[in-house]
């Protein structure tokens, strides 16, 4: 099979879905012809055109809600926030408009937008351009949050977003871009609420999402080498979360570490470690340990950021110590 | 309605118009009575914010507009529903809760959507409909669609952010849209003019968006400007701001009642007894033969009677089921879409 970008899945996936919808459309800065600054987008004005792919200016409340106010209307708009952190900046159009007028509305009115973003921390960008930040969104009620792990991922579950009639905040990692991986020629769509069992495993099940897919798999090498077999599961929209196939994981693994490139406090690892707890705690032979980003905030200096995010080294430290019936607990 | 107009002495060709202008404001006025009184009673709960003193604002403005074109409202919302079209029993049944509510009694007050008369909605974030108004226009503008929106807002929301950012855009890639500031003289508590510096207009013109300031109690008036830039807008000239100058009779909420630390009754009394735009219009309505004194008794109390039987209704009316409390967060997605190939 080819192999693709991240980036280039992205984009395909886009051009797809508004070959396919001519109501959607994309709204954000610098998304024309300068593509993003990431390039994500490059290519797609000179198909679509400036009315179908627009520059805005920095105006993040206002176009997010303009966004908004297209979706309750029947147009389909993608938007580009150029930052995850800027998430910040659109909460009150984000989380008290589009996440709530289906339900305000007793389910007459419907915003079918998508918000795509990013994460990922490492990129020596500093506090206000590495932060992971879906756990707020994730949080409010009417909001479904994708996190592709890989091209493939990217390419599927975008498509099912632009596609879903909910407002969907995509946040893909700004540091995968460039990674390549096996993406068919032929259309296909990644449902959301399946997760994806990346490797088959029996000792311990690692968790993770977004950029931690990768880490959780490098973990489960390095303990392969030391025969204990680790299975890794990517969830890949944690709203809906896919909580089945997780407990059927952790009741025959019976341990668990949940890995996330959030902050670990009040974070994403919490939650599923908390739903693994009430709901497999017969079955476990140890606590459901997170791994979260620590709790400061992103560091410029790379010999201080490196330390705020999980590593392979680390997970499968913990995973060797919960293996051997240690009783460990999160930093 | 219709036939009481085909009884007139004195016909002209917008007669049908007038007096419809007219029902709906005193329809307005009315619903905005009962739902105080509700209150007051203990029969509603919740937050509610009166219309009363500010029914030419949105009588002119949504007589001007079709029902395809879109408007957005605010916390202070029943009047613009009522003006677009909605229907009382519906109306009443949200503000109680119950589910024959336009929102099934999950919106309230502050939530009521009438979509089936492009009421996009309330709204209880103060200025927070800009950016769906905007949005609204622009999807008509890409889709090729010729319906117009009209954002309506307080003068207490042009201190947000949005509006600036929302107008800036909407200027740049010409929207069919009308930023429609019903300037009251109060937000919340606090006069308008400690909280807004310069001139409302010109925030606008800055934009190089054609502004307008025009005294929100002459429904006429209100009516004419309206229908002039919702055509302007139908020719791709938008977007629009229009300032109009009206005056808030009851306190920022139902339950601002001792408000004479911020606002003095002999003010009050003065807008309601000499600017009060029913009265005003009623006037005009008899001295131009429109209608007789007797038959707009006779209308106001047929309006005051159906208020009185939609409340009655309403009251009776079931509350939702328990089981609808999860229901409505997310919307369905025909499963059908989401395959390949469709």
């Amino acid at each position: 099979m080819r192999e693709i970008t991240l980036s280039q899945a992205v984009n395909e996936a886009l051009a797809e879905e508004m070959r396919h919808d001519p109501t959607t459309f994309i709204l954000g800065e610098d998304v024309a012809e300068a593509g993003t600054p990431f390039k994500v987008l490059s290519g797609l004005v000179e198909e679509f055109g400036t009315d179908r792919v627009i520059d805005t200016p920095i105006s993040e409340p206002g176009f997010v809600g303009i966004a908004v106010g297209a979706a309750l209307t029947g147009a389909r708009p993608i938007v580009d926030l150029m930052f995850g952190d800027f998430i910040y900046l659109v909460m009150d159009q984000l989380c008290n408009q589009a996440a709530k007028q289906q339900y305000m509305s007793g389910g007459k009115l419907s915003v079918p937008m998508v918000l795509r973003t990013n994460l990922g921390a490492t990129r020596r960008s500093g506090a206000q351009h590495s932060q992971s930040l879906h756990v707020l969104v994730a949080h409010i009620p009417g909001l479904k949050v994708a996190l592709p792990s890989s091209a493939y991922e990217a390419k599927g579950l975008m498509k099912t977003a632009i596609r879903d009639n909910n407002p969907v905040v995509i946040i893909e990692d700004k540091l995968m871009y460039q990674d390549k991986a096996p993406v068919p020629e032929d259309e296909y769509l990644i449902p959301f609420g399946e997760a994806n069992i990346k490797r088959e495993g029996s000792d311990i099940t690692l968790i993770g999402t977004s950029s931690m897919v990768q880490v959780a798999e490098a973990a489960a090498r390095i303990l392969e080498s030391e025969g204990i077999s680790a299975e890794v599961i990517d969830p890949r929209t944690i709203v809906p979360l896919d909580e089945e196939t997780l407990l059927k994981s952790v009741r025959k693994t019976s341990r668990a570490i949940v890995i996330d490139e959030g902050h670990q406090n009040y974070g994403i690892t919490g939650e599923i470690a908390s739903r693994l707890n009430e709901k497999a705690f017969y079955y476990l032979d140890a606590p459901v340990l997170r791994m979260g980003a620590m709790d400061v905030p992103v560091p410029f200096s790379p010999v201080l950021e490196d330390l705020t995010v999980p590593t392979p080294e680390r997970v499968a430290e913990n995973a060797r110590r919960l293996c051997a019936g240690e009783m460990i607990h999160a930093a | 309605m219709t036939s009481k107009t085909k009884t007139k002495t004195k016909t002209s060709p917008n007669t049908d118009d007038y007096l419809r202008m007219y029902t709906q404001m005193v329809r307005i006025r009315t619903f905005e009575d009962n739902a105080n009184q509700l209150y007051l009673a203990g029969k509603m709960q919740g937050l509610t914010h009166m219309y009363s003193g500010e029914e030419a604002v949105a009588v002119g403005i949504c007589e001007a507009l079709t029902d395809n074109d879109r408007i957005t409202s605010t916390h202070r919302g029943h009047g613009h529903c009522v003006a677009k079209g909605a229907n009382y029993k519906e109306m009443f049944c949200e503000l109680l809760g119950k589910q024959e509510g336009y929102c099934r009694g999950k919106g309230g007050s502050m939530h009521i959507a009438d979509q089936s008369h492009g009421n996009l909605g309330a709204n209880a974030i103060v200025g927070g409909s800009m950016g769906i108004a905007t949005g609204s226009a622009l999807r008509a503008k890409l889709l090729g669609q010729d319906d117009v929106t009209v954002c309506f807002f307080g003068d207490g929301a042009t201190a947000q952010g949005l509006l600036y950012e929302v107008m800036n855009m909407a200027a740049l890639w010409k929207l069919p849209v009308i930023y429609a500031c019903e300037n009251n003289g109060y937000s919340e508590y606090t006069k308008t003019e400690e909280i807004a510096a310069g001139s409302i207009t010109a925030r606008a013109e800055a934009f190089g968006i054609e502004a307008f300031s025009i005294d929100g109690q002459d429904v006429l008036g209100v009516n004419e400007l309206s229908k002039k830039l919702v055509a302007r807008c139908r020719n791709n000239e938008g977007p629009f701001f229009v300032e109009l100058m009206t005056y808030r009779y009851h306190g920022h909420h139902v339950g601002d009642i001792n408000r004479e630390y911020y606002r003095s009754k002999k003010e009050e009394a003065d807008w309601k007894e000499n600017r009060d735009p029913i009265i005003r219009f009623r006037g005009w309505l008899v001295e131009q033969g429109i209608a007789t004194e007797e038959e707009i008794e006779t209308l106001n109390e047929q309006i005051k009677q159906d208020a009185k039987e939609a409340v009655a209704y309403a009251e009776a009316a079931a509350y939702p089921d328990v089981a609808e409390v999860d229901m409505h967060v997310y919307a369905e997605t025909d499963p059908a879409t989401l395959q390949a190939g469709n």
